[in-house]
């Protein structure tokens, strides 16, 4: 269970500290979903995970593999550029649908222009 | 003293990401709507798929790697697809 990597002090430091920050941002994100009202609030909570805390802890492992491996590593950005692009697509297809469930029961929401 | 304060931080980290996870499993299982309930999976295997990462970090191994990327893949088609089908009620037309 705690194992870690041989890394030298300054990797290690470093490791530490962005996958710390960026699990703190993911648990900052996944309470504001239990503790905003409305679903249009809500809505904006996790995405405080899929950028900082997706980014910090990508970065992260890049200096950790880059560290041990001795030579740059970042196959990881694939994942940070992926879940950039994808966020913003679900979410926006996510509200849509809300919006139109929201409006066919009579909700008072911004109507169709 | 650094191996030591890496360990602890990622076995921390990997405690933080699953109170994070069982967070968003509450709210899919509590609701209140169909919406919430898909955000709600949408945060959950985000989560999972950092735990990946940290695994991968903490082993050293890149398998963890491209296990974390499917999961990133997959969940993306399958909020997409929700989604489609809270709007539409079917998913393929």
């Amino acid at each position: 269970m705690n194992g870690a990597p041989d890394l030298p002090a300054w990797a290690a430091w470093l490791t530490a500290f962005f996958v710390l920050a960026g699990a703190a941002i993911t648990l900052t994100g996944a309470i504001g979903l239990v503790r905003l009202r409305s679903f249009y609030e809500r809505v904006h909570a996790p995405t405080l995970g899929t950028t900082l805390g997706t980014g910090c802890i990508l970065i992260g492992s890049m200096i950790c593999f880059s560290a041990l491996q001795s030579r740059p590593v970042v196959h990881e950005i694939l994942i940070g550029i992926f879940v950039t692009f994808t966020t913003p697509v679900t979410l926006i297809l996510l509200v849509r649908a809300a919006l139109y469930r929201d409006r066919v029961e009579g909700k008072d929401v911004p109507p169709h222009e | 003293m650094s191996a030591v304060v890496l360990a602890w931080s990622l076995t921390l980290a990997q405690l933080i990401l699953a109170v994070a996870m069982a967070i968003a499993a509450g709210l899919m299982v509590r609701g209140p709507r169909a919406q919430d309930r898909i955000l709600a999976l949408d945060s959950f295997y985000l989560s999972g798929m950092l735990l990946l990462l940290v695994f991968a970090i903490q082993t050293g191994r890149t398998l963890y790697f491209e296990a974390a990327l499917v999961v990133a893949l997959l969940g993306f088609a399958s909020t997409a697809a929700l989604a489609k089908f809270l709007m539409r009620g079917e998913v393929i037309e």
